[in-house]
């Protein structure tokens, strides 16, 4: 492989990426505060059919992004009111959400099949992108990239290094305690579920508005089921997430390449190599048989229970 | 009808323009009162994908609109191809539909069993290769379509390198790649045709991964057999040619889109309703394509010059009038070896389970 | 809770059991008003529309025979499932261990194509199982061995179950005289599942579902295991303490529900389908984890849920046909009856009361 394609490979993989990144993030927030939602497909797609209908009729992309965060956030929302305030099961909440959402990002998104937008392009950051390599893998990316770069590196810093952090640690870890040392359980949840919800409208508004500017039924094609896998393959940790979500898009990319190149493999097998890749790399990285299964947060899909 | 057979032992005076008028009143009455013919289709994905199966429900349109009250149509979409669609099938023929049309070769074997519990209704499968008495096939020759733009593609290629987003390995989409590739070999003996294997037929973000990085192989001209507008936004964004399937692709990339191979079930969707209205309807295997106009092109962007243009037309007329066929002997495969030698040409059961790739296709087959 | 002003909640001192009858059916009233809601302003007349989308599908023999052939794959997942959650194993793999199943079960009936004998279908039957039950093993051995987070190692088993499947049925498993399209030849007669009646679909693996559940409810209600497992599932650290060896009932447990998925798989593929293709799953693994959290993870309440589950999806297909109405209307409905469920079984440890009504959290319910 030459140079040349192994940059644009690594270009092609940061926004590949990108999506499973954000779903990643957010549901890695949500479930650090102890709340677990599958609902990560029908929130994207509402993303990506708000934030369509919201461009097609303002013209405005940035409002179709706005717009998309909005409508993972009322979807995500309506998960917390179940499996927060009504404590319901939060497996099964979760996909009723990804049913519902599905549905209905079909029906509102039915007459605007095949309509054509002009989406959001590549911005080349000043200077950046003149860095040899570096420049033409990096920075040479649509603005929601390096969006989600700064939101990965908020969250990292979150939980790095400040209080809210800790706060929402502890409300997963251990929300009783949490709740007797003054934290409110349910405002912490709630929060981080909206985090969630925000982060996989804003990923479908990606899909919808930049990676290909268009709206389809299902276009999400299973990328919340993947991020959430993605979540525990970085054992809940905020660097293991982006490690994840380019590794698994570096698979998805290799896949076709590979093809391209005149591999004798067949398809289906190279068709195997991002999830393979997975589980592969989760093993090895997996070297303390205790500490990946610990590094879930304790009550993670407990319904937390106050004494009213 | 009044007074047609004689009263036993009596003999009756017949006032025979009141018969006639009588026979003319029933017949009439009938034609008035009889029951709308209620067509059924079954679609393997949702009539919003601007690809296979929105194209059969523009079909189901045009036959309401062409029929007026003579028909009713209904739908099911999205219906799995595995063991739910029997059921789709036999509730749509118990529901009283005559017509029913099963849009995906998955359905064969479930339409198949439905049509002998039903023999009084006429069930129309797509792609597929069984038939019964009461069930016939039909498709379209798309591959014309495909070889029509092979032509453009290989006269608007700088860089001789085509590229393919494929689906699915199955004959349908060889016989497309194939003819596409003998299209643009035509015109430009060099080019070769990558092909890259989705194994989606629809995830736009799947589709144009598989376009770019056919883009980083040197492609300029890209083709897909997948469903959504995303191979064409992948040309236009990195600026090199494409040419879409199913539907008229331009509105997503204005100078991208060089054409599209389009489909145009109406009228087959017309013929056939009436056949069973007036009772002609027989079970029979039906392939028509450019000469009938089940296949088409859509209009070509300004860009192609005007000589490509009147190949790309004197060719149409060619395949109309069957002076020409696409797979016209020889027809060499990769390895070299003569399938069909000179003088010949490839048979419609040779074409429907095309199994190997020709010579100028890069890519691999997965072995049986 | 400031948005229920006039109310606040409170504890049940212990589960109201009118409460877990009624709240299935306070929520199929609200599901049937909102969607008579739903319905009337898609222009539909919404009686009618609820009919056709609840009683339609049942009104005649064929429709019960359907919604059993439904059902059967679903309550044998479901089973299977139910053993892992109860031991908080979150075992997402029932989708890929039935399509493993379904694709060995495929493989020996192929095989035995020209076997002319009433041994051939057990064989297939419990080849197949077999086979969903090494694909479960796989999850096993990595989360006993390397400690991999069954949810992670299961989702992506599934996939490449998936790609194995489109593998064979593409190439080695392909009909021969199939004109190259990705299904294997139709099984023999030796090898199908006899069928309950001539005129329908049905067929003896609803018997293998409602053995299944006779097998797990007892297994999980009466044996020591089985109170292993809830032990497992209820406090990990109580479990280890008394002495219950965990790695063996992970690995006792996903086998359990890889076997069970995997004959749910080759039924399918020697019932209805008849043959190897690419769709011998719409998705009954993913399905099968609704009817387990739905059914409250108790048996019969999982033979109601698969019930209504499949009803919802025949429903569905009788709106599009009769009404013209769109298939997402069943996504929409299906998750409504969803949230209404979750939501009415809030009531059942819980209760809304008058503000300043003075009651101790431990008045009876």
């Amino acid at each position: 492989m030459d140079l040349d394609l192994l940059l644009n490979v690594l270009f092609a993989t940061i926004r590949t990426g990108t999506p499973l990144l954000l779903i990643a993030l957010g549901e890695l927030v949500c479930e650090k505060s102890g709340v677990l939602n599958l609902g990560q497909e029908g929130m994207v797609l509402m993303g990506a059919v708000s934030g369509f209908i919201a461009t097609v009729l303002t013209g405005s992309l940035l409002l179709g992004v706005i717009a998309g965060m909005m409508a993972g956030m009322l979807m995500s929302f309506l998960f917390g009111v179940l499996a927060i305030t009504l404590v319901s099961n939060q497996v099964a909440t979760g996909l009723a959400l990804t049913i519902f959402g599905t549905g209905l990002s079909a029906f509102l998104g039915a007459s605007y099949v095949g309509v054509g937008i002009e989406g959001i392009t590549a911005w080349n950051l000043p200077f950046l992108s003149e860095i040899p390599l570096l420049g033409q893998v990096l920075f040479s990316q649509d603005p929601l990239v390096y969006l989600s770069w700064s939101i990965f590196a908020l969250v990292y810093i979150c939980f790095r290094s400040t209080r809210v952090g800790l706060t929402v640690r502890a409300v997963g870890e251990n929300p009783e305690a949490a709740n007797a040392l003054g934290m409110s359980v349910f405002t912490v949840r709630y929060l981080a579920v909206l985090f969630g919800g925000a982060m996989a409208g804003l990923a479908g508004a990606y899909l919808s508005l930049a990676y290909t500017p268009l709206w389809s039924e299902g276009m999400s094609a299973g990328r919340g089921w993947i991020a959430l896998a993605l979540v525990v393959f970085a054992s809940w940790k905020v660097q293991r997430v982006m490690l994840g979500a380019y590794l698994f898009g570096a698979a998805s990319i290799m896949h076709l390449v590979l093809q391209g190149m005149g591999f004798e493999i067949s398809p289906n097998i190279l068709a195997m190599l991002p999830y393979v890749a997975t589980i592969l790399v989760l093993v090895v990285i997996a070297s303390d048989a205790g500490r990946a299964r610990l590094s879930a947060p304790l009550a993670l899909g407990q319904p937390y229970r106050p004494q009213w | 009808m009044l007074g047609i057979k004689e009263a036993k032992g009596k003999s009756r005076r017949i006032n025979k323009p009141l018969c006639a008028l009588a026979g003319a009143l029933t017949l009439l009455s009938g034609l008035a009162f009889a029951d709308p013919l209620k067509v059924g289709f079954v679609y393997v994905g949702p009539t919003g994908d601007a690809g296979w199966t929105y194209a059969h429900d523009e079909g189901r349109k045009y036959l309401e609109a062409q029929l007026g009250d003579a028909v009713t149509t209904s739908y099911v979409e999205s219906v799995p191809e595995g063991a739910d669609a029997e059921r789709v099938i036999r509730q749509l023929a118990a529901k009283g539909h005559g017509l029913i049309f099963t849009t995906s070769f998955g359905y064969m074997n479930p339409t198949l069993k439905v049509a002998k519990r039903f023999p009084k209704v006429s069930f129309e499968h797509a792609s597929g290769y069984k038939r019964a008495k009461n069930m016939g096939t039909y498709f379209t020759r798309a591959y014309q379509g495909r070889y029509l733009t092979g032509l453009v593609a290989g006269k608007m290629t700088k860089t001789n390198v085509l590229g393919y987003v494929a689906s699915f390995p199955i004959p349908e989409v060889i016989r497309g790649i194939n003819a596409f590739t003998r299209g643009a070999k035509e015109v430009n003996p060099d080019v070769t045709v990558k092909v890259v294997w989705a194994s989606t037929w629809y995830d736009p973000a799947k589709e144009r991964e598989a376009a770019e990085t056919l883009i980083l192989q040197n492609v300029d001209v890209l083709t897909q057999h997948t469903d959504s507008a995303a191979v064409i936004q992948a040309a236009e964004a990195k600026g090199v040619y494409a040419i879409g399937y199913h539907s008229d692709m331009s509105v997503y990339g204005k100078t991208a889109h060089l054409t599209s191979t389009v489909h145009n079930w109406g009228e087959l969707y017309v013929q056939k309703a009436k056949a069973v209205i007036a009772g002609t309807w027989k079970a029979e295997d039906l392939w028509p394509g450019i000469a009938e106009g089940t296949t088409d092109l859509a209009p070509l962007n300004s860009a192609v010059p005007a000589d490509v243009k009147q190949l790309v037309a004197d060719k149409k007329a060619a395949l109309k009038a069957a002076s020409i066929r696409v797979f016209d002997g020889p027809v060499i495969k990769q390895d070299g070896s003569e399938a069909i030698s000179a003088g010949q040409t490839m048979e419609d059961g040779a074409l429907l389970g095309f199994d190997f790739f020709i010579q100028g296709v890069e890519g691999k087959l997965p072995k049986s | 809770m400031s948005f229920l002003m006039p109310l606040r909640i409170e504890n049940r001192a212990s589960d109201s059991q009118v409460m877990a009858v009624l709240s299935p059916l306070m929520a199929m009233i609200l599901t049937l008003v909102t969607g008579a809601a739903v319905f009337a302003s898609l222009g539909h007349a919404p009686g009618e529309a609820l009919y056709t989308f609840f009683i339609l599908p049942l009104s005649d023999v064929y429709g019960w025979t359907e919604l059993g052939v439904k059902v059967a794959p679903l309550l044998l997942c479901a089973m299977g499932l139910m053993v892992c959650f109860k031991a908080k194993i979150w075992n997402i793999g029932a989708e890929g261990q039935f399509i493993i199943g379904a694709l060995g079960g495929g493989y020996l009936a192929l095989e035995l194509a020209a076997f002319e004998s009433a041994w051939a279908l057990p064989l297939v039957l419990f080849f197949g199982a077999s086979c969903g039950l090494a694909w479960a093993a796989l999850a096993a051995f990595l989360k006993t061995r390397f400690a991999a987070n069954e949810i992670l190692t299961t989702i992506m088993l599934n996939y490449i179950a998936l790609n194995l499947l489109l593998f064979a049925v593409h190439g080695p498993l392909k009909d021969p005289d199939g004109y190259s399209f990705p299904e294997s030849a139709l099984f023999s007669d030796f090898t199908m599942l006899p069928l309950i009646s001539e005129d329908y679909r049905l067929n003896i693996s609803v018997f293998f579902a409602l053995a299944a559940v006779a097998i797990i409810w007892t297994l999980m209600a009466r044996t020591f295991i089985g109170f292993q497992i809830s032990v497992l599932g209820e406090d990990a650290s109580a479990a280890r303490f008394a002495g219950f060896k965990e790695k063996r009932l992970v690995w006792f447990s996903l086998l359990v529900c890889g076997a069970l998925a995997g004959l749910a798989g080759v039924s399918e593929v020697s019932g209805p389908i008849g043959q190897l293709n690419p769709y011998v799953s719409p998705g009954y693994g993913y399905t099968a984890i609704i009817v387990v959290f739905l059914g409250r993870m108790h048996p019969l309440g999982m033979v109601g849920a698969s019930m209504l589950l499949a009803l919802t999806y025949m429903g569905g297909e009788m709106v599009q046909m009769d009404l013209s109405l769109p298939k997402s209307i069943t996504g929409l409905f299906q998750g409504m009856l969803l949230f209404y469920l979750l939501a009415c079984d809030f009531l059942i440890g819980y209760r809304f009361v008058a503000r300043g009504h003075l009651t101790g959290a431990s008045d009876g319910s």
